[in-house]
């Protein structure tokens, strides 16, 4: 069941539950920052209406950064402001950024800690029509084995907002990943978040299965969870919204319950979720584990939802690979 | 204020024998575009600069940003001359544990503003920083350092674009045009065609001077600080390699340090103390 103390929304799996894209929460976030902390400049590369930073542009032009499609100079600007005390937040879509411009970032901001703030939109397949030249399914990857970074991809809009709001209390760089497409509203206003902690949404009383996931796979998970309850396979479903760094210590706690671990993610597994996970259990708690995700392909042009469907990454196949994992 | 024309050229030549000692102790590193800098470095930092040897990170400062980071030995030896740190230190460069990294670390030495070293990434960086003063109201000046060959890197057009589209006022970008790049010379590899003319066309004024003349270096930086509604851009026509006649203007000069033999004869021919 849902854990009832995290305060989430009970109309989660109502057929009228409340969808936003996780980028409005974004461009939510921003405006609080902008009206709370005269540091925040937001930069964008002609993209400031779909990565949901028109709000604050038009409250506060004055820190506000068209860069036109030029990435690469993006960060660059970023980094000089953010030496010198702001804390700027660049925004466009993944591939492009931290994609096209991965090693200014690495050189500039992440060499020298600088705090800024690195919004990757369009993430995933569920990213649909516009095909794989715009679906980012290896972002994470590219991003966490730089040292010293934080990795945030939140569940939903509401959790979206707070991260992109506790992010800028990072005095470091953070990546914080966005979707385009509408999903359901997972969490509330009094559903806890800290950056850095994992959080069981699904309960049971004995699990057989751990399932962690991030993003907006985290509804595909707890959908999982639900059809798995009905077969009689109980589950914990973690969420997951700091990949890096991982909430170690309740992630195993809650794997030692558990006879095996399912990671859930809408990016290739070599290198994101599962690929983090995996790395973990092998130093510190070998279990068996199965992967939901992009298995070495990209996608193509389609609905979010028939492309979760067509690659494997539906609440169906989430509960077929837990199965397997459990030689069930 | 009074300038000692002299002073600062005596100053250049104290540079590049540093640059000679450290990069041969060093035994790896590039030469040619340090020993080319030299006089507009010592122009920049005994004159130019409004800085604080001492208060590094005096929030009043004129910034400066090394873009093309490999000839770092040339503003390590200018840092060290002004008195941020030793002299002695110099020896240290490229080696375990130094503050002297094989390209410049911003939070390894004060003095630094930025990280460098992968091309084309400076000049966006001293753009933010211009714009962070014009935000903050502060009255500092920006000036980067950029290579001729840095620029057939897109990003650097992407930043010359941006200064101009902001009118970014208070940024001076310094072009080193020694016409060499490690393969070959700039205009075998990858021609640039006028730089004057494409910085004019991107709404740039442009200025050009000798990189070795101090009079007339010390005429561009002074032009510089009159232009007040768009980004400067000084062209340094500059010999790689200046200084050491087995040097000047060999593009195979660009990645490699001296031995000891090649060391002591450069000494010799800058009039320095022998290693």
């Amino acid at each position: 069941m849902l854990n009832p103390d995290l305060h989430l929304n009970t109309q989660l799996f109502e057929v009228d539950c409340a969808k936003a894209p996780t980028r409005d929460g974004f461009g939510v976030g921003l405006e609080y920052l902008g009206e709370h902390n005269d540091d925040v400049v937001v930069l964008s590369a002609d993209l400031s209406e779909s990565t949901r930073c028109d709000g604050f542009m038009k409250k506060f032009p004055e820190r506000y950064i068209e860069c036109g499609v030029s990435e690469q100079n993006m960060a660059l600007v970023a980094a000089g402001l953010g030496v010198c005390g702001k804390i700027p937040f660049i925004s466009s879509y993944a591939v492009f950024s931290p994609g096209r411009n991965w090693e200014v970032l690495r050189t500039t901001t992440v060499y020298n800690n600088l705090p800024v703030k690195i919004a990757g939109h369009h993430a995933g397949i569920v990213t649909g029509p516009d095909g794989p030249t715009h679906q980012a399914t290896e972002d994470i990857a590219s991003v966490r084995s730089w040292p010293g970074m934080t990795v945030l991809v939140p569940c939903d809009a509401l959790q979206a907002e707070k991260a992109t709001i506790a992010s800028a209390d990072i005095n470091s760089p953070v990546y914080l990943r966005f979707s385009r497409e509408k999903t359901p509203i997972i969490t509330t206003q009094e559903t806890p978040f800290e950056i850095g902690k994992a959080y069981a949404y699904w309960v049971s009383e004995k699990p057989q299965v751990l399932i962690a996931s991030s993003g907006h796979m985290v509804y595909q998970a707890l959908a999982a969870a639900r059809i798995l309850e009905k077969e009689n396979i109980s589950s914990t479903v973690l969420s997951l919204a700091t990949i890096k760094p991982l909430d170690k210590k309740t992630i195993i706690a809650h794997a030692k319950t558990a006879k095996a671990i399912v990671s859930v993610e809408d990016h290739q597994i070599e290198g994101g979720l599962g690929g983090a996970l995996a790395e973990l259990f092998s130093k510190e708690y070998p279990i068996r584990m199965g992967y939901v995700g992009l298995k070495n392909t990209f996608a193509e042009s389609a609905s979010g939802t028939d492309l979760l469907r067509q690659y494997g990454l539906d609440a169906l196949a989430i509960a077929c690979e837990v199965k397997r994992v459990l030689d069930l | 204020m009074e300038v000692d024309s002299a002073f600062l050229q005596e100053k250049g030549q104290i540079i590049r024998g540093h640059i000679i000692e450290m990069l041969a102790e060093a035994g790896s590193g590039h030469t040619a575009g340090s020993l080319g800098m030299a006089d507009i470095f010592a122009v920049l930092y005994f004159h130019v600069l409004r800085h604080n040897p001492q208060n590094p990170f005096w929030e009043d400062r004129d910034r400066f940003v090394l873009s093309n980071g490999h000839i770092c030995p040339v503003q390590y030896a200018a840092l060290a001359e002004s008195g941020y740190f030793s002299v002695e230190e110099l020896k240290t460069l490229r080696k375990i544990s130094s503050r002297l990294q094989g390209h410049p670390h911003r939070t390894a030495l004060p003095g630094l503003e930025t990280s460098s070293g992968p091309l084309g990434e400076g000049l966006g960086q001293a753009a933010g920083i211009a714009l962070a003063g014009r935000m903050d109201k502060k009255s500092y000046r920006v000036y980067c350092v950029t290579s001729d060959g840095e620029h057939q890197e897109g990003s650097t057009w992407e930043s010359v674009l941006f200064a101009a589209k902001y009118r970014i006022s208070n940024l001076v970008n310094i072009i080193d045009y020694n016409n060499i790049q490690i393969s070959g010379f700039v205009n075998d590899v990858m021609p640039l065609m006028s730089l004057r003319e494409k910085y004019e066309a991107f709404g740039w004024q442009v200025i050009e001077t000798s990189g070795h003349d101090v009079p007339e270096i010390l005429q561009a930086f002074e032009f510089s600080k009159n232009i007040i509604d768009t980004p400067t851009c000084i062209i340094a026509h500059t010999i790689p390699g200046k200084g050491v006649s087995f040097m000047e203007g060999k593009y195979e000069w660009h990645g490699k340090a001296p031995n000891t033999e090649e060391a002591k004869q450069a000494l010799v021919e800058l009039n320095c103390s022998s290693i």
